[in-house]
């Protein structure tokens, strides 16, 4: 280290092979994340590319296709279903678990009687894995012997088969997935909520304002930012979230409860189609960075505010 | 943010608290009592840990165990040392390039390995780790997160500590080690935690890269387990979920505050 050190005494004298020495520093420590990074997101991201113009013949040999493999994902229906599936998914679980964060991070903000019990009680199920819920979910939604329909029995109505159902499937996740993420959402906002300045609340009570016309024309909109980055958040995970596919549905019944990266998961391990699995992971790809440009337009001025 | 809270919306907080937690409860309850009392909750239904004796004999949980805390191990010292090199690199150098290779580097927030499944299996099955503990791990132990969060904590060292430092003859590593870690310990606590939890949790890909019991961590082990169609009942399943998620429930009730910090930490960082 003295040799370094010496080396760094000279370098400061000589600007020029200062600044090389930085350089040739800051690749070494950048190396070993570099490879990894390298080797398991920027390939693969051009190796999917490259792949979803190919098809590999039983013989293990590749053959150039061009479009052929995109003209098929067009013409598949299930492909479709997916991405529909993946939107109404998206749709379904977003502004609901936000409303409720936002609900539930204003209730744990307050000196309210009990907060941490609330506060555990709302956060609990963002740290289960998702399978383990998918498990504890699964037995409220089957048919007779569930405690969904041991209510219904209450009530003397006969057994559903929630998820062996389409119609009734895919709400039935949704709302197991807004119980698991609420809590994840409710933390930004809590954040956020507390580097909020009181004076404003202070000044609206003063002013005689009501508690939601303060939350409507105050609290809420300065809360903009917050929404904007969870949402975003929200829309990645909504693309991510597939476990619970295995344990509950399988995807079905019939394609119902499909999302995309299921499908993906499918194609490449069950059909052993890696060829059609990575044009359609292009597709993911596509939406994901889509997204990636939202939040770093976002990001970028966020980080310039600090 | 401390006005009066309405009664109203007191009982409204409490219910909504109380439907969140029922889930959890039910787990417990079926996990706790005989198969009978699955569906039926009387108050005198017999207490039992039987559930658990029968699913830790009918699956190797005891291996799962292991696979899981070795996994989570070997993922939180890789992304430890690795995130912190490259975030000493991106917030104390100043290189050409340095903007692109950041860029590139938060291009994994967005395009996470979860995605990637089929190319990373390929490139998995080319390094001949099929079906390892290793295999699970390697995607994972670059995280941009990481990078980033370690990076903008670098960021607000003081310049006059690391110039002291500087005088004293300590070369970059030294004043990494002797400077900036230490500083950073409160966002080394926060990454841990989140860490730890998610890769405790995975379950897509470490289903898609291991096929035997000796390197299966636990969420995997369970959903071999747990499908319905192995005609095991609802209480050992539950048994078993409860095991699976025991560990980081109980770390979670202990260390409740530094989750919910370092969870706060490391998303508006």
């Amino acid at each position: 280290m003295t040799d370094q050190a010496a080396t760094m005494s000279v370098a400061a004298r000589r600007p020029k092979s200062h600044a090389w020495w930085n350089a040739v520093n800051a690749w070494l420590l950048l190396l070993p994340a570099a490879v990894l990074l390298i080797a398991f997101t920027h390939y693969p991201i051009l190796a999917t590319i490259r792949h979803s113009f190919f098809i590999t013949r039983r013989n293990g040999t590749e053959v150039f296709v061009g479009l052929e493999s995109y003209h098929a994902m067009a013409a598949d229906p299930i492909f479709w279903k997916a991405l529909v599936n993946n939107f109404w998914f998206a749709l379904g679980t977003i502004p609901t678990s936000i409303a409720l964060a936002l609900l539930m991070a204003i209730w744990v903000n307050r000196n309210m009687r009990g907060r941490g019990f609330l506060r555990l009680a709302f956060f609990t199920p963002t740290v289960l894995p998702m399978i383990a819920v998918a498990n504890i979910w699964l037995f409220f939604y089957t048919p007779d012997y569930g405690l969904l329909d041991q209510l219904r029995g209450v009530f003397g109505l006969a057994g559903w088969n929630w998820l062996g159902d389409p119609s009734t499937v895919m709400g039935c996740l949704v709302v197991m997935v807004i119980w698991k993420e609420a809590g994840f959402f409710m933390i930004f906002y809590l954040a956020a909520l507390q580097q909020l300045s009181p004076d404003l609340e202070e000044a609206a009570a003063v002013e005689g304002a009501s508690r939601w016309y303060t939350f409507r024309r105050i609290t809420f909109p300065l809360l903009m930012p917050t929404t904007l980055f969870v949402t975003i958040n929200a829309v990645i995970n909504s693309f991510k979230l597939v476990d619970h596919l295995v344990i509950m549905t399988k995807g079905g019944p019939n394609n119902a409860s499909t999302l995309l990266l299921y499908y993906i998961y499918e194609v490449a391990f069950t059909f052993q189609d890696s060829a059609y699995a990575a044009t359609l992971t292009v597709v993911l790809l596509v939406l994901l960075s889509a997204v990636a440009l939202i939040k770093f337009g976002y990001l970028d001025r966020r980080i310039h505010y600090q | 943010m401390n006005g009066r809270t309405h009664p109203l919306e007191a009982i409204a907080a409490w219910l909504l608290a109380l439907l969140w937690l029922a889930p959890l409860v039910y787990a417990f309850w079926s996990a706790l009592h005989p198969a009978a009392y699955a569906t039926s909750f009387s108050l005198s239904a017999p207490w039992t840990l039987e559930n658990f004796a029968r699913a830790w004999d009918q699956a190797p949980f005891g291996r799962y165990y292991i696979n899981t805390v070795v996994l989570v191990v070997i993922i939180l010292i890789g992304q430890l040392i690795l995130s912190t090199l490259a975030a000493y690199a991106f917030a104390r150098f100043t290189f050409r390039g340095s903007g692109i290779a950041f860029a590139l580097v938060l291009l994994q927030l967005m395009i996470m390995p979860d995605v990637l499944i089929v190319e990373n299996y390929r490139m998995i099955g080319k390094l001949g780790l099929l079906d390892t503990i290793p295999a699970i791990a390697l995607p994972y132990l670059a995280s941009a997160f990481g990078i980033f969060l370690l990076r903008q904590t670098f960021k607000s060292v003081p310049q006059e500590l690391v110039e002291a430092a500087r005088v004293e003859g300590a070369g970059p590593l030294q004043i990494l080690w002797k400077v900036y870690v230490p500083l950073a310990r409160p966002t080394y606590v926060a990454f841990g935690l989140v860490s730890v939890s998610y890769h405790w949790n995975n379950f897509l890909w470490p289903l898609i890269v291991t096929n035997s019991v000796e390197s299966r961590p636990l969420t995997v082990g369970l959903a071999v387990f747990g499908a319905p169609e192995t005609g095991v009942d609802w209480s050992i399943i539950t048994a078993a979920t409860v095991m699976t998620m025991g560990p980081l429930l109980i770390a979670f009730l202990l260390f409740q505050r530094q989750f919910v910090q370092s969870f706060m930490r490391a998303g508006i960082r």
